[in-house]
Order: structure tokens, then C-alpha cells, then sequence
């Protein structure tokens, strides 16, 4: 068991390296640092002193892979790869191009992220699971054709239009909640609560009839013939033997998405003005942050693999018959 | 001799010309196969797909009328000689463009409501030398009226009718010349055909194809009605037609959603192949390539791309002649990078398939019989993986719509004057809360997109249950379908 999770995360340094690889030539050779400035400037009649005074600010005007003019291991160390990309690998993400310190940045705004993302999460996982559980249980009925039929409208619906219209709604209308901002202890729950709401109903549609599939395949198993043989009711059927085992799949489907929840969602944050990661990342885009996007490409695919080497191990948690070699 | 107008064709007008020509073959192909019309076939008794296929047909028909480009020739010079070069206007127009010329340049000023004929905000008019606060009269919207207040409400009731009832006589004369045209073939009465389209008693369902398309006809009847005297889903904040924006729109989206996939079929294809038949480092390799790409969270990845391509553009200004080609290259080059970094997931459904494929015995007495590696890889393998790519690629496309609006408002999606679903919900965030808010931008883009992505949801879901028959399953059925006990 250690011995393959050991063997996994070596993979999964590899693919890190991938990772730094590909965002390394998009970054810095398919455009120039110079292309860079000037477009950071902004303009088109930009000096090439203003080019260079930017570039040395940031640490751009470094060769890229090779310094001929280092001593010794300087050779290597005094490059931009190794300053912008090597130094990824211990969390040393450095200045973002406006000059902030990026990792303070991060350690300051996955808090907010986790406080949206986590609740979103784990009410959907139930909302969603009750909603699939309803659908089986009146399956080949009316209510399971409407409720197929209404989840597939549902997923058809763009999530901005459920959170514009859902701040219209609550914050304009009714004037139930703010219409976005952050606060800390008893106010945050006033200011996460559509946000959440919405979250959930987002993905409401797609997720419940993913769900209602996972049941379905469950019910046609024999043990549950098993059970209904032996008179159980319908409703003990379902709730204390297809849920339990359907559990299993639905949480190790999900397990790989929990360590993304620490980047928060792009939009939900930027909607509600949340100052999580996700914010931070739609910031730097729309400023055009290389710096900072690379970072988050980075964290992110950190956490992607952490997801994986979960799943990976929850499978052998939830099933014995899994042996890991 | 009048000068022709020159026709211009940008790259995506091109990509989807293929597009609709492949899909031609396709069926072509399809109708002269036994085999695959009988798995088409659920399909086509599917009532919600046929009608999804329907409205879908109809979003293809505006697509497709948008991407025919041309400048016009302008008026010849006073004094130009006579063998002089003909002069084009700078802008490009579509066969769309003209065909609702009127909602296109009868622009306003700035906002204004549904069928509104006074401006959304008040101005300050001159009235008998003084300066009033009031709502003035819109340049196009209503101007036909003489006494508005008066005369609005019956006018537009007048036309209302005329237009559904043109759109009602339309709708009888299809559904009559479908039934006829049946009967005609089946040879039996007229009568006999509409009672069986009725009953539901045909093979294909003629009844919801039927409904939908009159449906379809009555907005479509009242729209063409009402449209050249006023703004049927209002102005936007510059006063542009907003019914006209979203009919734009719908080519944007439809180019995304169809493009982005293709642009995957490519590396999905050939790398999921490769890696399920030489399995070995060849599969090591391939693995290791799409596990990089799908680590890196998806927006991320495209606005890594999107910020680059948006740099190197800048730099080459030669690619382009007009505003609208240098936006055209954005999309197109948008799809492409949907293309490079999605299409890990169908990969990794094609080199499951593939391995098992290459065991089965058929492959093996290829092998045994000499076949090179290229001709089993193309003859054996690749026309039994065509299910996969179709039902992936069906599911990608109402994804790849919703995930435009996204992109566009995290500010990586389409140029910004490319007229996009996810522009228009962009410019709606801050009209809502405007007091009192300007709706009618996000009703025109959501209903627009609920109708485009829910059809193709609904065709979607059919092509899967046809061409997996694990999804058959699963498919809500009702008790009276079900062999009584």
C-alpha cells in the first residue's frame, strides 16, 4: 500500500514536470518577455527603455535556460526557468508581475474560497443524492419522467443566468441578502448563503441524473432481489441497502474533486465579490498576469494529482476486495 | 455590367462549410448502410429527439445563412474613369445581415424596451422653446405611428394577428403537404394518413415533428410581423437590435460548439489508437501526455493559451484585412485551443476501446494474415470506435455552448465585438441591477440558449441510448410501457 502510493506521487512529480514544462514554452518562448511588456504597458508606441525597465523589475531580463556570464552552479540558477518555473516545486511562487507577493496572496484567499466551495459541496452531494434517491424510488412513474425531463432543463441552463437572475431576485427584489461582498463571523453566513444556494443548484441537473444512473444500476443487482424476495419494503430496499452500496461509487467519484475545492470557483466568487482564489485568478487574467496565471496553473495541477492519488486510495478504503500493489 | 460583390471567406466560414458538408456525406452514408440505419433508427421514433432536431435545424439554417461573407461594391466615384477598379465597402455582411436590414441599421440610441416606442431613459427636449424632461420618441421603434398612445396598442394587436395567422396558414399548408406527400408514398387515403399522424400510429413521429415546426412558424410569422416596425426584443445599451444580436450569437455558438469538437477528433483519434493498440511505451507515453493536460484545471489552461494567441495576434497584423476577419482569427483559433487541450477525455475512452478491440479475433487474423500495422489500425479498428466519437461528440456540443458564455465572461472567450451568448450575459450583470432593469438582453440570451442547448441535450441523449445500449437502460419509462404482470 505505501509502496504504491509511494510510486504514485512519483508520477505524479512527473507529470508536475510536465506541467512546468508545457507552461514554460507557452509562456516564454511561443512570445517573448519582450511581447510581454509591451503588451503590460500597453500601447503601441512603447520604448525599448520602458521595455527593459520592466523586464529587470520582474527578473525577465534573465536568459532563458542558459547564463553564460554565472559562475558555477549560477549558471543554471540565474535563468528564468529555474527562477520562474524550478522554484514552483517548493512553493515559491515569488512577485506577481504588479509586484505582490503571490504566495501570501494564496495563503490569504484560500480561506474565503474554502468557506464557498466546501458548503457548495457537501449540500450538493446531499441535495443531489436526494433528489436521484426520489427519482428511483418513484421510478416508472410520472415523477421520475417529469424529474428526468426537468433535470435535463436544468443542465441546459447557463450557471450565469442562474446567478444573475438569482441576485436580482434575492438581493434586488427581496433585498433578503447582500448583493455581494465578505465578512467575518456571524455576517458570513448572510453573505455566503446565495452563493451556496446557487452552487448547488447549478449543478443540480447534470449531477442527480448521473446519480439516478449510479441507482439504477445498483437496483439490478441480485442482492437487491435478495431483499425484496425476503419481503422487505420498497423503501427499506432502497434507503438501507441501494443507498449504502451506491454510496460507495458516488463518493469515490467524487473524492477527486475535494482538493480542488481549495481554488474556489471563477465565477461564483467574481459574481459575488468573494476574495477567494478564484477571484485572485480572474483578476490576473482580465489584468494579464502571467506571473500569477502560472502560479495557479501550477496549484492547481498540484491538487489535481493530490485528487487522484485520493481516489486511488478511497477505493481500498470502501472496498476490500481492491488490493493496491 | 454591375460589379459582383466580393465574397469574403473567413477560416470559420470555410470550417463550417466542411462541417455541413461532411454531415451531408454522413447521411448519405448512413442511408445506403443496412446496418447503421437500423441503429439510427430509435433515433428517428424518438419524439423528443426528432423534434430537438427540429429547432436544431433551424439555429443550423441562421448559422449557416451568417456564414456567407461578401463586401459589397460601392457606388461608383463621380468622375472615375470608366475602366477604374471597383471599389469595396470596409465592412463585411453577411447573407443574414441583409435579409434583416432594416432591425441591422435601424439602430437607436441607447436603450429601450420590448416594443417600446418611447426611449428607456428620459432626456432633455426643447418643447416650445423650453427645455422638458421626458421620454423621447425612438428613430425606429413605433416611428409610424402618429398618435402613439393611441394608436400603439391596436397596431401591434393588428399585426400580432396577422402575423400568427400567416404563421398558422403555414403551419397547415406544411402539415397538409407532409401528410399528402405521405399518403402519397403509403398510397392511402388523406384521410387515412392524418388520422394515423394523429393517433401517433406512424414509424417516424410526424405529429411532434409537426407541432414543433408550427410552433416554430408562429413565432416565427408574428416575429416577421412585428419586426420591421419595432424592436421585438428591444435595444441594447448602443441601441442595437438586441433580437438581431442573439440571431448573430447563434453562429458564434454554433461554430464553438461544433468546431471545438472537431478540432479534438484529430489527437483524440490518432493518440487513443496508437495507444490502445501498441500499448508499451507508446502507451506510457500518450498516458503521461493527457494526464499532464487534464492536471491543469481546464479555464486555466485556455486562458494560459487564450492570453498567448492574444499576444502573438498583436504581432502579426497581417493576418487580417478587417476588424471582422482579425475577430474571425480569435475564433477560430478559440476552437483550436479547445481542441489541443480537450481532448483528453475521448482519448481515454478510445484507447480503452482500442485495447479491447486489438484482442479480438478478427484483429488477431489480420495480424496473422500479414496485415501492416496501419491497415489494421484504419480498416478494423477505427470504423468500430465511430460510436464513441459520435456519442462524445454529440455530448460535447451543448458543453462547449454553455462553456463559451464562461470563457467570455472570464474574459478568454470570443473578441469582444464578436456578438456571443456570453457576452450578452456579461452586459446583463450590471442591466439587472439598473432600476428599472433591462431584461430583455438576458431573456433574448436565455432563451435563445435554453432553446439551442436543451435541443441538442435532448438529440444527444437519443444518439447515446441508440449507440450504447448500456445508456437504454436508464431511460425513465412509464408503468403503462411496461408488460403487464
Amino acid at each position: 500500500m505505501l509502496n504504491y502510493i509511494l510510486r504514485r506521487v512519483a508520477y505524479g512529480v512527473l507529470i508536475l514536470v510536465g506541467v512546468n514544462l508545457l507552461t514554460f514554452v507557452l509562456f516564454f518562448t511561443l512570445n517573448t518577455p519582450d511581447d510581454m511588456a509591451r503588451l503590460n504597458i500597453g500601447g503601441k508606441r512603447v520604448t525599448q527603455e520602458a521595455i527593459e525597465k520592466w523586464k529587470v523589475e520582474r527578473g525577465y531580463d534573465k536568459p532563458l535556460l542558459y547564463n553564460g556570464r554565472g559562475d558555477g552552479a549560477r549558471k543554471f540558477t540565474h535563468t528564468i526557468f529555474f527562477e520562474r518555473s524550478v522554484q514552483l516545486f517548493a512553493f515559491r511562487f515569488g512577485a506577481s508581475d504588479s509586484g505582490r507577493d503571490i504566495g501570501y496572496e494564496i495563503r490569504q484567499r484560500i480561506g474565503p474560497s474554502l468557506a464557498v466551495a466546501l458548503p457548495t459541496y457537501l449540500l450538493g452531494v446531499i441535495a443531489t443524492v436526494c433528489v436521484a434517491l426520489l427519482m428511483v424510488f418513484f421510478r416508472a412513474t410520472y415523477l421520475d419522467f417529469w424529474g428526468v425531463t426537468g433535470a435535463v432543463v436544468l443542465m441546459s441552463i447557463s450557471a450565469l443566468f442562474y446567478i444573475i437572475v438569482g441576485q436580482w431576485f434575492f438581493s434586488n427584489l427581496l433585498r433578503l441578502v447582500p448583493i455581494s461582498g465578505f465578512a467575518g463571523g456571524w455576517n458570513l453566513a448572510v453573505f455566503l448563503a446565495l452563493p451556496i444556494v446557487i452552487g448547488v443548484v447549478a449543478r443540480l441537473g447534470a449531477d442527480s441524473l448521473l446519480y439516478r444512473t449510479m441507482f439504477l444500476e445498483e437496483i439490478g443487482k441480485d442482492y437487491v432481489r435478495t431483499a425484496r424476495a425476503k419481503g422487505l419494503s420498497e423503501a427499506a430496499v432502497l434507503f438501507r441497502h441501494v443507498l449504502r452500496n451506491a454510496a460507495l461509487p458516488i463518493l469515490t467519484s467524487t473524492v477527486a474533486v475535494l482538493p480542488l475545492l481549495f481554488l474556489g470557483s471563477l465565477i461564483m466568487e467574481s459574481f459575488f465579490g468573494i476574495p477567494g482564489l478564484g477571484s485572485f485568478t480572474i483578476d490576473a487574467i482580465n489584468a494579464q498576469d502571467f506571473a500569477v496565471v502560472r502560479a495557479m496553473v501550477f496549484l492547481g495541477s498540484v491538487l489535481y494529482i493530490v485528487g487522484l492519488i485520493l481516489t486511488d486510495v478511497s477505493y481500498t478504503l470502501v472496498d476490500p476486495r481492491i488490493r493496491l500493489a | 455590367m454591375p460589379a459582383m460583390p466580393r465574397l469574403v471567406f473567413l477560416a470559420t466560414d470555410i470550417a463550417l462549410a466542411l462541417l455541413l458538408a461532411a454531415l451531408a456525406v454522413y447521411v448519405w452514408h448512413v442511408r445506403r448502410s443496412p446496418e447503421l440505419r437500423a441503429t439510427w433508427r430509435p433515433v428517428f421514433r424518438d419524439a423528443a429527439a426528432m423534434s430537438a432536431l427540429v429547432v436544431l435545424s433551424l439555429f443550423l439554417l441562421v448559422a449557416a445563412l451568417d456564414s456567407i461573407h461578401f463586401r459589397p461594391v460601392l457606388p461608383r466615384a463621380e468622375g472615375a474613369a470608366a475602366d477604374a477598379p471597383a471599389a469595396y465597402s470596409t465592412r463585411t455582411y453577411s447573407v443574414l445581415d441583409r435579409l434583416l436590414r432594416k432591425p441591422m441599421e435601424g439602430t437607436e440610441r441607447t436603450y429601450s424596451a420590448p416594443l417600446a416606442y418611447l426611449s428607456y431613459s428620459k432626456e432633455t427636449v426643447e418643447v416650445d422653446g423650453r427645455p422638458v424632461r421626458e421620454f423621447p420618441r425612438l428613430a425606429h421603434g413605433g416611428a409610424h405611428l402618429k398618435d402613439p398612445a393611441q394608436q400603439w396598442l391596436p397596431d401591434l394587436l393588428q399585426r400580432s394577428a396577422l402575423g400568427v395567422g400567416g404563421g398558422l396558414l403555414a403551419a397547415i399548408l406544411l402539415a397538409a403537404a407532409v401528410v399528402a406527400a405521405r399518403a402519397g408514398t403509403a398510397r392511402i387515403p388523406f384521410a387515412d394518413c392524418a388520422r394515423a399522424v394523429w393517433r401517433r400510429e406512424t414509424e417516424v413521429p410526424l405529429r411532434a415533428v409537426l407541432m414543433t415546426a408550427g410552433v416554430l412558424l408562429l413565432i416565427v410569422g408574428w416575429v416577421a410581423a412585428i419586426w420591421p416596425a419595432y424592436h421585438v426584443l428591444g435595444t441594447d445599451r448602443t441601441g442595437n437590435d438586441v433580437l438581431y444580436q442573439a440571431l448573430k450569437s447563434v453562429r458564434t455558438a454554433v461554430v464553438i460548439g461544433s468546431l471545438a469538437t472537431l478540432a479534438t477528433l484529430p489527437f483524440a483519434i490518432a493518440f487513443g489508437i496508437l495507444a490502445g493498440y501498441f500499448k508499451g511505451w507508446v502507451d506510457d507515453a500518450i498516458q503521461y501526455l493527457y494526464t499532464v493536460l487534464s492536471s491543469i484545471p481546464g479555464v486555466l489552461l485556455i486562458a494560459a493559451f487564450v492570453l498567448m494567441i492574444q499576444v502573438w495576434i498583436d504581432k502579426h497584423p497581417e493576418l487580417y484585412e478587417t476588424g471582422l476577419e482579425r475577430a474571425d482569427v480569435r475564433l477560430m483559433l478559440l476552437c483550436v485551443i479547445l481542441g489541443v487541450t480537450g481532448w483528453a477525455t475521448l482519448c481515454r475512452l478510445l484507447r480503452a476501446e482500442t485495447l479491447k478491440l486489438s484482442e479480438l479475433d478478427y484483429v488477431q487474423a489480420a495480424r496473422a494474415f500479414g496485415v501492416s500495422h496501419l491497415g489494421i489500425m484504419r480498416r478494423h479498428i477505427f470504423p468500430n470506435l465511430m460510436h464513441v466519437v459520435l456519442i462524445v461528440a454529440v455530448l460535447d456540443f451543448s458543453a462547449l455552448v454553455l462553456y463559451e458564455a464562461v470563457l467570455s465572461y472570464v474574459g478568454v472567450g470570443v473578441d469582444p465585438s464578436t456578438p456571443s451568448f456570453g457576452s450578452m450575459f456579461n452586459l446583463a450583470r450590471t442591466e439587472m441591477s439598473r432600476d428599472p432593469p433591462v431584461w430583455w438582453n438576458l431573456l433574448a440570451a436565455f432563451v435563445f440558449m435554453l432553446a439551442l442547448v436543451l435541443s441538442a441535450n435532448l438529440f444527444a441523449g437519443a444518439v447515446r441510448e441508440a449507440f450504447d445500449p448500456r445508456a437504454r437502460a436508464f431511460r425513465p419509462r412509464l408503468a403503462r410501457s411496461r408488460p403487464a404482470a
